[in-house]
């Protein structure tokens, strides 16, 4: 990789971020990544220490493992990792779903997870179907803990999970926590009165570059952990050629540079968000 | 160089590079190109993303008329580039100005041409004739072109006619900074090639040589193995030099912002003109000569119950609404077929269902409405359509014809070409009577012959153009039928509509009275106020927006009610009519 412009977001260098699934983690070799343009050595001290160094200053940087993931810090933390409250459920697995790289802004891959629109073209035969095309109005909103939420989102989804066995309506709830962070809530297929919920932890490696984390919690009746994470590489799999695909990397703040729709409510949202939060990594800023 | 660069042509494809179907991710200057060929040959260079979120159109689908996005499917038409569908929202129409940036394209010497802001014309090649020369294969070079054009004046190749040979003279005929000419001779053989150098980046390009002559067969793949090789040769030299010069940073297009109207999300459309059904185009056809008959299926459930008669609204894919008689038998509850006639002085809506509308397209379209119903207590039923009108009595002949009950189902067309639905007709027997190529005034003989002799119990529906229905019912009032027993269904209102006089409106069972200005219609001035009421048509034909009066008198403008009702005061088409009195108390 090139070299790439390092951040100067407060909000995102002193926050958590995820920088490796432990999975992938080899206590003999060092693993190496990049967070925020910042090159990184992850190195395993014994089975269970894990040491995060910069490679440019040689300084190590805060970090600390929750939900299955190495999450590092590259400022002072001024807030902790996103709490997700059914990781405490016992009747749930909590998977992660495998670190996928991805050329594209991590913020574009934010907002491809808030999108309904594209079911049908390109989960084609999973999450949609054409011609059920249509995306009804939802409702967005700014929370009290400044979290975006859109409800009411409904969409038609012939195989909405791994365990689903025909086509139904799916109900959807949209999270967006932090400005690399946003959680989807689903109606299990089982249990219809209860939500699975995977939340995607967007690394911002750099700019033009991330790596999706998700982290799925999803009730264990009728589903092994293989069988989730499979669904969700198959799902992400067909995702990554587009976000590949999308001009320019970075996403646009400009509210002119794209033409959005009113099945984009929750992405206009975002990016104003995104711009009163003053999140620069990985935009292009709006032109004044 | 490069900033004159913008203004020329240069190749960006090569002919054989869009084959059917096919979408060719091109670039010049930095700027990326989706290219393809439409089915009718026309080749659209498009800047290479999706209005909508970027996502490139060079992994789109080329269905042979659009362009469709991978991402969310939206799709822009040939040549235009307007987008005119966006799957999310069927039922809305995309925003004309919702239009892709366009770039020229010319076709020739087996090669693709643009230009950012071209000016001029394509290059000449004095003694190139189409047809009459070979394009060899592109070879992309990581370097500046002009360093390549340098490099291209000292190329080296055997004339086609001594292919094998090894000591052609290669002269230069002509050069610049994107392109060079060469002669190579040898003995009685000579070749004139052309090379132009594609600006793909300020350190990308690609060479597209043209030579004189065609050749074919084994002399044909000779000589485009002659050229790769010694190309290819010229390539590694040239990129060799590249690499030990710092390369010049990477050109940057500018994309253009979108309109200010289209950044901002649009408001959910609030006309009182409701398409809550969505269906697709199972089958288009043509019906008969210059109608199109569509088959429409739900894309989920169950389609509503319709009668006889009854029409939807179809709101089509640019913005227009229009209504349509649905001609389905009885028990047909599968689809709703539809016959829409190309009407000469198309205000878009015909053109739009013959042109843009295909097989696969989803629709919005209303719940069926019906203000035509047929009665089937008739002694006998005559049925009077002229062309386009027998959509309608269709549905209602096969309701009698399924009942056993007698009608006859008069059909007045130009020839027999222009009989519509024969499958459906067919299936009435003698019941049918086409009447074809008449004048007007034998058509006014034949409805005089067909009305005559009136007798209790008879039904007469008509429905065709203006001029035809007007004589039908002066011949049918003339032959003593009387009004309660003539029925009939305009295509629209051809009256003037004289929206002049203000008035009060006072809406009884809401409580509210409503002052409707001079240039405002009632309808529009109740849903202002928050009284929802059905419309359909808006112009005065189609009798959805009756309301009845209690009280004023009504100045009626709208082709819907017959004499007896109009004289009777009680009812009013609120799309179009108004009152001469100053006040009207409507039971709403």
């Amino acid at each position: 990789m090139s070299k790439a412009a390092l951040c100067s977001d407060r909000v995102l260098l002193n926050d958590w971020h995820v920088v490796a699934d432990l999975t992938n983690l080899s206590s003999d070799e060092p693993f190496h990544t990049r967070l925020l343009g910042a090159d990184l050595t992850i190195h395993s001290r014994g089975r269970y220490d894990k040491e995060v160094v910069r490679n440019d200053t040689g300084t190590l940087v805060k970090s600390t493992k929750r939900y299955g993931f190495l999450w590092a810090c590259l400022g002072k933390p001024e807030r902790d990792i996103v709490f997700v409250p059914e990781a405490e459920e016992g009747d749930r697995h909590l998977v992660t779903g495998g670190s996928i790289a991805v050329r594209v802004s991590g913020l574009r891959a934010v907002e491809n997870f808030l999108d309904m629109g594209h079911f049908p073209f390109v989960h084609t035969g999973w999450l949609g179907d054409e011609p059920h095309t249509e995306v009804a109005p939802y409702k967005v909103e700014l929370t009290a803990a400044d979290e975006l939420v859109a409800t009411e989102c409904q969409f038609y989804q012939p195989v909405a999970s791994p365990t689903a066995k025909e086509g139904f309506i799916v109900d959807y709830v949209y999270k967006v926590i932090r400005p690399y962070t946003v959680a989807l809530y689903k109606s299990n297929p089982v249990q219809k009165h209860r939500l699975d919920v995977i939340t995607l932890f967007v690394q911002p490696v750099d700019e033009d570059n991330c790596v999706a984390h998700p982290f799925l919690c999803y009730l264990k009746e009728g589903i092994d952990e293989a069988g989730i994470r499979s669904f969700m590489q198959l799902i992400f799999a067909q995702d990554k050629p587009i976000l590949e695909n999308q001009v320019p990397k970075r996403l646009p703040l400009d509210p002119r540079a794209e033409t959005p729709i009113r099945a984009d409510a929750v992405a206009v949202l975002y990016r104003r968000w995104l711009r009163d939060k003053s999140v620069t990594y990985g935009a292009i800023p709006a032109r004044m | 160089m490069l900033d004159t660069a913008k203004t020329r042509w240069h190749p960006i494809a090569a002919s054989y590079d869009l084959p059917f179907r096919h979408v060719f991710h091109g670039q010049l200057l930095g700027r990326e190109f989706a290219v393809w060929r439409a089915d009718d040959g026309y080749i659209n260079v498009w800047e290479n993303r999706c209005l909508h979120r970027g996502v490139r159109l060079s992994i789109g689908i080329n269905d042979g008329r659009e362009l469709k996005c991978q991402y969310h499917g939206w799709r822009y038409s040939n040549r235009t580039a307007g987008c005119t569908y966006i799957p999310a929202h069927p039922a809305d129409a995309p925003a004309r100005t919702i239009t892709n940036r366009t770039f020229a394209a010319v076709e020739r010497y087996g090669l693709v041409w643009s230009a950012e802001e071209p000016q001029g014309e394509v290059p000449e090649l004095p003694g190139f004739a189409e047809g009459e020369l070979l394009t060899l294969r592109g070879i992309a070079v990581n370097a500046p072109a002009d360093a390549v054009a340098a490099r291209l004046r000292s190329y080296r190749f055997q004339p086609t006619g001594q292919i094998d040979g090894s000591d052609a003279k290669v002269t230069v005929e002509a050069a610049n900074d994107f392109s060079v000419a060469l002669r190579a001779v040898e003995g009685s053989s000579t070749t004139l090639a052309v090379f132009f150098v594609q600006p793909v980046d300020s350190n990308r390009s690609v060479i597209r040589g043209v030579l004189e002559g065609r050749a074919e067969g084994a002399v044909r793949m000779a000589v485009l193995h002659h050229h790769n090789d010694r190309l290819s040769k010229l390539r590694d030299v040239v990129e060799r030099e590249a690499v030990a010069r710092p390369a010049p940073a990477p050109l940057e297009p500018v994309i253009e912002r979108v309109s200010p109207e289209l950044a901002e999300m649009p408001e959910e459309t609030k006309h009182g003109r409701k398409a809550t059904i969505r269906v697709e185009v199972a089958r288009k056809w043509q019906a008969a000569d210059g109608i199109a008959g569509f088959e429409l299926r739900p894309i989920r459930g169950l389609l509503p119950t319709f009668q006889p008669g009854a029409h939807i609204d179809v709101h089509m894919p640019n913005g227009l609404i229009r209504q349509y008689s649905i001609t389905n038998g009885p028990g047909e509850s599968e689809s709703y077929v539809i016959g829409v006639k190309l009407e000469k002085e198309s205000k878009g809506g015909s053109i739009c269902m013959h042109e843009t509308l295909r097989q696969g397209d989803v629709l919005a379209i209303s719940e069926p409405r019906n203000n035509f119903p047929l009665r089937r207590d008739a002694v006998k039923t005559i049925f009077i359509a002229g062309g386009i009108g027998i959509t309608p009595l269709i549905a209602m002949a096969q309701a009698l014809h399924n009942q056993n009950l007698a009608f006859d189902l008069h059909y007045f067309a130009q020839n027999e070409a222009q009989l519509a639905f024969p499958e459906k007709t067919s299936g009435l027997g003698g019941a049918l009577k086409p009447h074809l190529g008449l004048t007007p005034e034998a058509t006014g003989a034949k409805l005089r012959e067909i009305l005559a002799n009136y007798q209790p119990g008879r039904h007469l529906y008509l429905c065709g153009p203006g001029p035809m229905l007007e004589a039908a019912r002066n011949v049918a009032t003339e032959a003593g039928w009387p009004e309660a027993a003539v029925h009939f269904e305009y295509f629209k209102n051809t009256n003037k509509i004289d929206d002049s006089s203000s008035f009060e409106v006072a809406l009884a069972r809401s409580c509210v009275t409503l002052k409707v200005p001079a240039g405002r219609t009632i309808l529009d001035v109740m849903r202002e106020a928050g009284v929802d009421m059905p419309s359909s048509c808006e112009q005065g034909a189609c009798g959805t927006c009756l309301a009845t009066v209690i009280e004023g008198e009504p100045d009626h403008q709208d082709v819907y009610l017959n004499d007896a009702e109009r004289k009777s005061g009680t009812k009013i088409m609120t799309c179009v009519s108004r009152a001469k009195s100053a006040r009207l108390v409507l039971d709403l």
